[in-house]
């Protein structure tokens, strides 16, 4: 098509296979993208409002019901914080045990996004369902893989959506070793399951496309990024998470109700599993590089589609570390690490399956909480979504309009938004005229 | 039987996602309740999104904008069953806390434009707006509840859920009462059950996820609390979290609050 000739909008008016709701408004001319908005209408909840004057021991399970994918990722975001407020460390055994609950929920959220909402659009299913009557054995190995998330999450946690056993300290009752122990023949099977998946991942067909991001996540001295550790970016920097207000600012524009993070001085970047990836490839697992190296992904991966594959990568990572966390498992002597109470303000990041998820929390001496802030991953990412759309509009440009449409939503859920979290947050309208 | 298979709709308002999350959690059951019924709309799973009207609309969310509010009309008017799922959509869900303050000062503490959010001041149950054909409660639902209900509604007959207090699932899992053994604040005593008394067995009290059980006796649970030591406005948070809406709820914690000090809530009065 001749530049110029025409103009034209590509809508989705309410974006399917992601979680929460939310559009795309692209207006291209010609080729050239004049305008992209992610409109999120999700309505607000006020989290960070109704938190205050809240006990602080409430704080994990109210923070876990702004997402029913990732309430874990909430949970310890808001006890490392307020645990880090009141001088409180967890190590040892309990910090394994949260690991292997982290890893638990990577497991049910990879799994979940990577085969029912994002491997559909890479075959040109409407969904997995459809994709399940010619591909049942990919559709049912998601399925089981998904499901041994959720029974990692059951043992420790008590239920995988909204974990109940999840406190400030660490739980409020050990797990067996021997219900830790009836879990290894399936992660076993998992691992394997999450090494055929990389390789299956690494031979579908992916849009060329690749843009120059500032990748950013934790990094922590000897582990691939969970819990802790520092923020840190392909330009140069390198923070603890306390500094995190001065460099990472959020905004608030008219066509959403989730905030919009950039850099100071820089603008968008790029959080979740590409630029854990990307930054941490030396702190993988040596199961999980070598399954990279296999399908031939190295650092740096700067196409967003091949997020799919990361994913798989990643799912290695934490059934590898899952078997080893219960293998090496000894019941430590108490649930829960003591906690006082005490004045304090407390900041921290953990490395959602969506990328980091930063909690600051202020207690007074009674424990009862004065101040919250909250800023979920899709709230980041929001504005480089934006910018791979405007980037990708002469890709766009060239496809039928329901093509190009199905690209502009396939290319926002490589991000694996979740709208309920960052509104705590999405819809696609693509606008040609 | 049926020559064609029912239509089946999953809907969101405000909420997490994590009870429709929990259809999709039903694993081994998921394919054949995807062969079962035509899964016409369900946008959190697929793309193609079949037009109403729907045998039976499982609606997850409270209504808290003015946009919700109507939409949650066409909802009604293009579905034979409607089924509120969660404790969003049958009490309101924890963002019924602004229920009990300004509204206005929740958007402006945490958007820099207030005037860009359209919200209304109360967050309310799909029940305040519609007729609902069955609730089914928890936060999240059960899984196993969800596919009963689903079940049912489909064969046309009542679901079998327990409207009993979670004690009577302690009592059933021969799980030793918290209160008793371990001096815990329990709620179980005047909640819904359907966990399988999940927090007890672990340890901890209930904290009322899954609202108010049938004609439960707040009040007397109110006074028990203060001889676990609490004060009156930790009373009141215990009473509003996951359902802070319920009627059952809302009344004791405005009970609470205008009793004060509340001279028979004293441990000195009862023992």
């Amino acid at each position: 098509m001749p530049d110029n000739e025409t103009s034209r909008t590509l809508k989705v008016d309410y974006l399917s296979r992601v979680e929460g709701e939310g559009s795309i408004f692209m207006r291209l001319e010609g080729r050239q993208a004049k305008e992209v908005r992610l409109q999120i209408f999700e309505p607000p909840r006020f989290f960070e409002g109704f938190l205050r004057g809240r006990a602080q021991s409430e704080v994990p399970d109210i923070t876990a019901r702004i997402c029913g994918i990732c309430p874990v990722a909430y949970q310890m975001s808001s006890s490392h914080a307020i645990e880090r407020a009141l001088g409180v460390t967890v190590d040892g055994e309990l910090r394994k045990l949260r690991r292997l609950l982290y890893a638990g929920e990577y497991i049910e959220s990879h799994a979940l996004h990577l085969f029912m909402l994002h491997a559909p659009d890479f075959l040109g299913y409407e969904d997995a369902l459809l994709m399940a009557k010619d591909h049942p054995g990919v559709v049912k190995r998601g399925l089981r893989m998904k499901k041994i998330g959720n029974a990692v999450m059951e043992v420790l946690g008590g239920r995988e959506i909204h974990p109940i056993n999840v406190r400030l300290g660490g739980f409020y009752r050990l797990p067996a070793r021997a219900d830790l122990a009836a879990l290894l023949p399936e992660l076993e099977w998992g691992l394997e399951a999450a090494r055929e998946t990389v390789s299956w991942t690494s031979g579908l067909a992916y849009l060329e496309f690749e843009q120059d991001y500032e990748f950013v996540s934790l990094r922590h001295p000897d582990e691939y990024p969970l819990n802790e550790g520092r923020i840190v970016s392909n330009r140069g920097l390198d923070i603890p998470v306390d500094r995190y207000d001065e460099v990472f600012v959020e905004e608030h524009d008219e066509h959403s109700t989730s905030l919009r993070s950039h850099i100071k001085g820089r603008g968008p970047y790029l959080t979740g599993p590409l630029a854990r990836f990307n930054l941490n490839f030396d702190r993988l697992r040596p199961a999980a590089r070598q399954a990279a190296l296999r399908a031939g992904l190295e650092p740096v991966c700067r196409n967003p589609f091949k997020s799919l594959i990361v994913r798989a990568i990643e799912l290695v990572q934490v059934f590898d570390e899952a078997i080893s966390i219960i293998r090496e498992y000894q019941p430590p002597s108490a649930p829960h690490a003591e906690i006082p109470t005490r004045a304090g303000t407390g900041f921290a990041v953990t490395e959602a399956p969506r990328g980091m998820l930063f909690h600051r929390y202020s207690v007074d001496a009674e424990g009862i909480v004065q101040d919250a802030k909250i800023v979920a991953p899709t709230s980041q990412n929001q504005r480089i979504i934006e910018e791979d759309l405007r980037l990708m509009a002469p890709q766009l440009a060239d496809l039928d309009p329901a093509r190009a449409t199905w690209m502009a939503e396939q290319a926002v859920r490589n991000y694996d938004p979740c709208i309920s979290c960052s509104c705590h947050f999405l819809k696609l309208n693509i606008e040609r005229t | 039987m049926p020559t064609k298979a029912p239509r089946l709709a999953v809907w969101k308002f405000a909420s997490c996602d994590g009870c429709q999350l929990s259809l999709l959690d039903l694993e081994d059951d998921l394919l054949a309740v995807a062969g079962a019924v035509e899964i016409a709309s369900f946008p959190e799973a697929s793309r193609a999104v079949g037009p109403g009207p729907y045998d039976v609309s499982l609606v997850e969310g409270s209504i808290t904008t003015p946009h919700d509010a109507e939409r949650i009309q066409d909802v009604r008017r293009m579905s034979r069953i409607v089924v509120a799922i969660g404790s969003c959509a049958t009490a309101g869900g924890i963002q019924a806390l602004r229920n009990y303050q300004d509204v206005k000062e929740f958007v402006s503490l945490v958007y820099a434009h207030p005037t860009y959010i359209d919200t209304l001041a109360t967050s309310t149950p799909i029940a305040d707006h519609v007729k609902v054909d069955y609730e089914l409660h928890g936060c999240p639902v059960n899984k196993r509840q969800l596919l009963e209900v689903l079940n049912a509604t489909l064969n046309g007959r009542k679901p079998v859920i327990s409207p009993h207090p979670v004690c009577t699932e302690c009592k059933r899992k021969g799980v030793v009462c918290v209160m008793v053994a371990r001096d815990l604040v329990c709620m179980g005593p005047v909640t819904h059950a359907g966990c399988g008394a999940l927090c007890p067995s672990y340890h901890r009290g209930c904290f009322g996820c899954y609202g108010p059980s049938d004609a439960p006796n707040t009040a007397a649970f109110a006074n028990s609390l203060a001889y676990h030591g609490l004060t009156s406005e930790a009373a009141v948070r215990l009473f509003r979290t996951f359902a802070a809406g319920a009627p059952a709820f809302r009344e004791q914690s405005l009970a609470i609050e205008e009793s004060g000090a509340r001279p028979s809530m004293s441990p000195e009065a009862g023992h």
